[in-house]
Order: C-alpha cells, then structure tokens, then sequence
C-alpha cells in the first residue's frame, strides 16, 4: 500500500467525525416528534421517540442474542459437514 | 391479440437455440429474448388463452391478468438485468439454464391449471440447478444434490395435492384453494417449501451462496418469488400463513449476524423478506395483498442487486468471507456505490424501493390489529438494516482495510448493476407506475411526514446501535465457522442415521452370511462323510449282501402281508 494516497476515511478522526454526525441527525430527528401530530396505529407507536428507541433496543437485543445465545449454540468449525 | 402462444416457450426455446450464436451476435440475440417477451406480454389483453383439452379437464396455458402480469413484467426485467449482468460469461450451458429457467417460472406465472403449474414448477427445479453446478466444485456438486432433491420434494407435494384437488373439486384450476382439505395442506407445503417457510428454508441458504457469481443473482430472483406468486393466487387470508410469515421475518436476522459469507447473509437476509409477503398475503386485504406482491417485486430487483455486488467481489477477490475483506471501496468504488443503493432499498429508507412497498404490508397489519405480529415486522425492519442495509457493505467495502486491490467490477456488471439501482430509486421516488399495475387500486399513500419521520427514526437509531457496539467492541467479529441450522437434521443427523442402519445392516448380513459359513460348511462336512470317497453311501457293497438285504426286506414284506 505504500505511496498510496490516504483516503478520507483512512483518518479515525473523520470516522469519528460521522459517528457524531450520526448522533447529532438523531437527535434532529426526535425534535419532528414534538412538532408533529402523529395518528399512529397502533397508538402507542406515537409516544415520543417511538420508533427510535424502538430501533437502538431491538438492534443492541438483536445483536446480543446472536452473539452470545445462537453463536454459542450453533457455531462449528468451518469444515464440519466434511468430516 | 391472441395470447394463444405461450410465452414461456419463446424463453424456453429461445435458451434452447443460443447454443448456435457466437460473440456479438450471441449478446444481442440473449437481449432481446426478453424485451420481445415483454411486449408480447404489453400487447395481451386479459383472458384465458392456450385452451388445451386432457383427461376431460381445459388446461389454460396462459391466464393474463393483473396478478400474473405484474410476476410476468417484473420476471422479465430480471431476465434481461441478469443477461446484461452475465455477458462476459462464456460457459454457454449457464446461459442456457438461465433461459430454461426463467422461461419456466414465466409459464408457471401464467399458468391456469395445477398440472401446467406443475410441469413448469418441476422445469424450474431441473433448470436452476444446473446454475449451481456451474460452479464445479464438490461443495457445488453436494449442495445442488440437495437443492434438487427438496425442490423435486415440493413438486411432489404439489402433483399429490392437484390430484387430491381433482378428485374433491373435480376441476383441475388454479384459483384460491384455501387449507379446507387435504389438498390444500399438500400444496401449501409445496408452496411453502418454495417460499421458504421456516423448517423448510435451509434449500436456498444451502444452496444459493454455492452457485456461480452469475447463477446466484438469477437463482435470487426466481424460484421464491414463484411461491410467493402462487401462494398469492392459492392461499389469500389464510390467517396461519400471518404467524408463520411473523417467524420468517424474525429468526432469519439472527443467523445473518453471525454468518460470515455475506452471500449467505443475503440468502437469510431473503428469508426475511419472504416473511414479510407471507404475512400480508395471510392478511388477505386488498392493501396486504398489494403490498405483499409490490414488495415481491421490489425485492427481486433490490436482492438482484445486492447478489450483483457480492458477485462482483467474488469475481474480483475470489472471495465473498466477511473475514477476509474490507476496504474494497477503494478498488471498487462504483460497486459499493451500487451495493449501497440495494442496502438502502432493502432497508426501506425514504426515495428507495423498500419504503414505498413493504410499509404498505405493516400498514395493513396495523389495521388489522395485529398488533403482536405488527412489532415483531417492526423489529425485523430494524434488523434487516442492521445485517443486509449496514452489515453486507460495511464488512465487504468498509471496516478495516483488508489489504486487497483489485480491478473495479467488468463493465457489463457495472452496467447491470446501474440499470438495478435506478429501478430502485426509480420505484421509491415515483412509486405511482409500480402502484397502478398492482392487483387492486391504490388508495396508500407512502410520504406522509410521520411515515418518513418515523421509518428515518427507526433507521438512524439502528444504525447507531450498531455503531455503538462496533465502537465499544461488542458487535461479534466475523469468524470463520458453519452456523447450524435445519440442515443439520439431513446432512449430519439424516446422514449419521443411514451411516448407522447401513453399519447396522451391514453386520446383521456379517453375521448371517458367518452363521450361513458354519451351516454350509457342516452340511458339507457330512455330506462328505456318507457320500464322500471313504462315505458309506459311496462304498461299494458286494452283491452278496445286497441279495441278503433284499431277502430280509421281501421276508419283512411276507411277514406283514400275513399280519
């Protein structure tokens, strides 16, 4: 890789800058809540932050489980069917 | 127009004569097979043509109406992208199949009886796999083996469940069959081993990430969609079709986020879309119903595309392992540009194709107050951004550089790949064109400010979950492992079990074949001993005492005569 120019996101510090930038166009996005009048069925998928909080728990859970409950459960070597 | 000629036999037989075309000539002859299907097919006005008579039943050929073109247009288009997509490919019997293939699916579509159903049902098992055995190689070779096998397994059940069909209804059509009887349990299994129901899904994660770079975008579009279609024709509103289609949106995710061969990851990330039109067709609405087959065809585009870029890579790298790439958009910028397109489309994000179709089923399930059924779509929503929408680019293009460059994808890819981009934007951005050729109108409306608020919430929060736990060094890195699943009860315990009775088996015949050794061999011993040389049934006896015995027998003789 050598005198390969640098891309953008070869500098952590930009990684770090669109990591913020993610969170901050989070956050912007919760604001609509309290602007909107939202008709939601179900009702409750209009309570405040609905839908993200929603997102961020059912991701971290989806994540974990796979991780720690299913990989436990079913990971084997890569040649298993072949002995 | 009559639509009396089928139009699968112009793709069958059209693949059948390609064999005899070289270079340009070939490229341009496999383009224009579909475009001139596609306006055979814009011309036909609806009806049933083809009329056949058999067994005192009408077989119908060709049923054109608004459920059958909308597979039949969308079917098409995915012939002519994976034919732009495959025209470097020089393996003549790939192209072939290909056209045998979705030839048949296209005569399935248009099918109006269950024995033409089954006959193109059959022709698409036989022809896809040879898609798969392109790839020459022994793991190819096992999994199209098994591949075959269960698809060959689902015509049976369809062929069982039309002849049990017949002989209750007396008719052979195809039209809502419903799980009253026999007959329709028979063809739901075998319209569900198509759409991969849970338990009878492991065929396509099995087998599709074993096929060609090429076969595997053609294999991505067909066969499921076929069972989606038929199971929308056959099965509307059969409320069992909601739960099963609820668990085939969810314990797919979680599979797809510890697997490490990204096509893989795609072919559960496909199960999980399945899901979600199994659940609106057993919603049965008019806005279920629309949104199950408009999401059927957003989705062989936007999967078409994915499998595109994943095939790309594995042309490019020889590989498709999350561990061993990253970094690739350095090399193939223009091919993670289009990957990202599928992953926004897939992940519903607003202006792409998945928000305008797959919100038109959770809507309809919201409405219907299944509300259960209702959360769990919604978090599989969040979990397909987070395995196909952020996983699949990030691990092949992104994360950390893998070291490998590599040329940018061939031209006729890119092109393919740009034609499949468009049409998802083009579907997200003007969802009206899409929306008016769906079965039943359209009153949805899909950019309201809380849906684009709601669904753009949903998806910025997963995608900070993940960036969460990447950062902190929770998410699970990509290992080099087999993931059990239900495949494992036929190539490891179905195979252990025939290993042990055939073991079994085997030493039952030992032991017989020893006790039938010891029977013989005494047997002969005393064989030997009266009839043997020194035997004394071979003796040679002196005629004296042959006269004697014979006296003592006619004395015997005289002596009872007088008794």
């Amino acid at each position: 890789m050598q005198g390969e120019s640098k891309y953008w996101l070869d500098h952590s510090e930009n990684v770090t800058r669109l990591y913020r930038g993610l969170w901050g166009l989070g956050l912007f996005l919760l604001i609509f809540d309290l602007l909107l009048h939202k008709h939601e069925t179900p009702e409750f998928a209009a309570w405040f932050g609905f839908y993200a909080w929603f997102g961020f728990v059912a991701c971290v859970a989806l994540v974990l489980l796979a991780k720690e409950v299913l990989r436990r459960l079913v990971k084997r070597p890569e040649d298993y069917y072949e002995r | 127009m009559s639509g009396d000629f089928p139009a699968a036999l112009i793709l069958i037989a059209g693949g059948l004569l390609i064999p005899l075309t070289r270079g340009r000539l070939r490229a341009a002859y496999m383009l224009s097979l579909p475009i001139a299907v596609f306006a055979y097919l814009l011309a036909l006005p609806h009806g049933e043509y083809g009329q056949v008579h058999l067994l005192g039943q009408t077989l119908v050929l060709m049923r054109v109406d608004r459920l059958s073109l909308l597979f039949g247009y969308v079917f098409l288009i995915a012939a002519l992208l994976n034919v732009i997509y495959a025209l470097h490919v020089e393996d003549t019997v790939q192209h072939v199949a290909t056209f045998i293939y979705a030839g048949s699916t296209l005569g399935a579509v248009f099918a109006g009886d269950l024995l033409t159903l089954f006959v193109y049902w059959e022709l698409t098992a036989v022809s896809s796999v040879v898609l798969i055995w392109a790839r020459r190689t022994e793991h190819a070779r096992r999994a199209g083996m098994r591949y075959v096998l269960i698809q060959l397994l689902s015509g049976m059940f369809l062929l069982a469940g039309a002849v049990s069909h017949w002989q209750a209804t007396g008719s052979l059509a195809f039209g809502q069959i419903g799980l009253s009887g026999l007959a329709g349990v028979l063809i739901l299994v075998a319209f569900g081993i198509k759409c991969c129901f849970p338990l009878l899904h492991n065929w396509l994660q099995d087998a599709y990430p074993e096929a060609t770079v090429t076969g595997t975008v053609v294999l991505s579009a067909f066969t499921t969609k076929l069972g989606i279609y038929a199971l929308a024709r056959g099965f509307p509103g059969t409320e069992s079709l909601i739960w099963i289609g609820a668990i085939m949106t969810a314990f797919p995710i979680f599979y797809a986020v510890i697997e490490n061969d990204l096509r893989r990851v795609l072919a559960y990330s496909m199960n999980n879309q399945l899901g979600f039109m199994v659940v609106g067709i057993g919603i049965g609405t008019e806005l279920a119903l629309n949104g199950a087959v408009a999401h059927a065809f957003a989705d062989i585009l936007f999967k078409a595309l994915l499998f595109m870029s994943m095939g790309a890579v594995l042309l490019r790298t020889g590989t498709v392992k999350g561990t061993d790439l990253g970094g690739l958009y350095k090399s193939m910028p223009w091919t993670a540009g289009f990957c990202i397109v599928g992953a926004a489309s897939i992940s519903a994000f607003p202006l792409f194709s998945g928000f305008v179709t797959k919100s038109m089923i959770m809507a309809a399930t919201a409405e219907e107050g299944h509300v259960f059924t209702w959360l769990v779509l919604l978090f599989a929503s969040a979990g397909v951004f987070h395995h196909a929408g952020i996983k699949i680019p990030y691990f092949a293009f992104f994360a950390h550089d893998s070291g490998i460059r590599c040329k940018e994808a061939p031209f006729n890819m890119l092109v393919a790949m740009a034609a499949t981009a468009l049409l998802c934007i083009g579907i997200g951005s003007f969802p009206a064109l899409l929306y008016s050729i769906l079965p039943h109108a359209v009153e949805y409306v899909p950019y309201t400010a809380a849906h684009v608020v709601d669904q753009l919430q949903l998806l910025i929060f997963s995608a900070l979950a993940f960036s969460v736990l990447m950062r902190t060094g929770i998410y699970p890195p990509e290992l080099k492992s087999v993931n059990l699943d239900f495949d494992w009860s036929y190539r490891r315990l179905g195979r252990r079990t025939v290993e042990l009775l055939a073991h079994a088996l085997s030493r039952l015949l030992d032991a017989f074949g020893a006790a039938a050794g010891v029977g013989s061999s005494r047997l002969v011993t005393a064989l030997y001993r009266h009839h043997g040389p020194e035997g004394l049934l071979a003796r040679t006896w002196p005629s004296g005492s042959m006269a004697l015995w014979v006296m003592i027998l006619l004395l015997a003789y005289l002596l009872f005569y007088y008794l």
